[in-house]
């Protein structure tokens, strides 16, 4: 089972809103025995060495599931993330999140 | 520290993004709102629209409106002056968009994070202060707070729900 990280700057509130976006996927998706793991992002060096653009990032295996501009510079920032309504908004869309982990999860672990 | 409901605000006079000096007092309004927002903070975009509505809605009943970006543009690019101009030129702004580039004016006001919404009597007292309502997500909510909060002061009545919790992004000091 690839591993669900959410990687977060504390100077950006909106990391619990997206941890409970994930765990109500991951729930969603038949995964509660998913375990997101946080990363705190706290410093300008380590968001340069997790390529972080921005709080919250999710990452499934490794992959972003809402992939950002080539070139997006990193930083201890908030992140800015459209909805599928076009709406700005400092989470993913719960939908995308759903889509992304039922492409990254592996199959196997999904039909477990 | 942040101002107390009631109490009169400290003044200011900022440039708008023709570099023109905008003041805070004006006699003339029946209310002002001072929006401390800024360009790349996502809780500012979600709820930017919501309060340009206010802003043209409540315009023709002589409420004033002021947008100011404090943040250090020399840490985020996306705050410059030049990223302000460009929105402004865009049409994204109901109102004077002020840039508090010695950042004095925010922490005169205790602002803290982005948006952080006042409003002020005709009087200049402080009637409200906080979020623009209770759900950056929900564009229904369309400001709701703050509406409410300028129906009370244009009534010359004691605002009902006069302080609500600030929500968005950490104001961006200089280090």
């Amino acid at each position: 089972m690839p591993g669900v990280e959410l990687l977060y700057w504390d100077g950006c509130p909106s990391h619990p809103d997206a941890l409970a976006d994930l765990n109500a996927a991951l729930e969603e998706l038949g995964h509660p025995e998913v375990e997101v793991t946080l990363v705190e992002i706290a410093t300008e060096q380590q968001a340069a060495e997790r390529d972080f653009i921005g709080s919250p990032t999710v990452r499934v295996g490794g992959v972003d599931p809402v992939p950002p501009p080539p070139g997006e510079p990193t930083g201890l920032t908030c992140r800015v993330y459209r909805r599928r309504d076009g709406g700005y908004s400092p989470t993913p869309d719960p939908a995308d999140l759903r889509e992304a982990l039922l492409r990254l999860l592996p199959v196997a672990a999904r039909e477990a | 520290m942040s101002l107390a409901i009631g109490a009169a605000v400290p003044a200011f006079t900022l440039p708008d993004t023709d570099g023109s000096p905008t003041s805070l007092r004006d006699a003339e309004a029946a209310a002002t709102v001072v929006v401390f927002t800024c360009n790349h903070c996502p809780y500012a975009l979600a709820w930017h629209e919501r309060l340009q509505t206010v802003a043209r809605d409540y315009r023709a009943r002589g409420v004033r409106t002021l947008q100011i970006n404090a943040n250090d543009a020399a840490r985020y690019p996306g705050d410059s002056p030049a990223a302000m101009a460009a929105r402004v030129s865009a049409g994204e702004f109901a109102g004077p968009y002020l840039h508090d580039d010695t950042q004095e004016v925010a922490r005169a006001w205790g602002a803290a994070v982005t948006p952080d919404v006042y409003v002020l009597d005709a009087a200049g007292r402080l009637a409200y202060h906080g979020a623009p309502d209770a759900d950056y997500g929900e564009e229904s909510l369309a400001a709701g707070w703050l509406r409410e909060a300028l129906e009370d002061v244009l009534a010359q009545r004691p605002v009902v729900l006069a302080e609500t919790k600030p929500v968005g992004c950490s104001v961006k000091w200089r280090g």
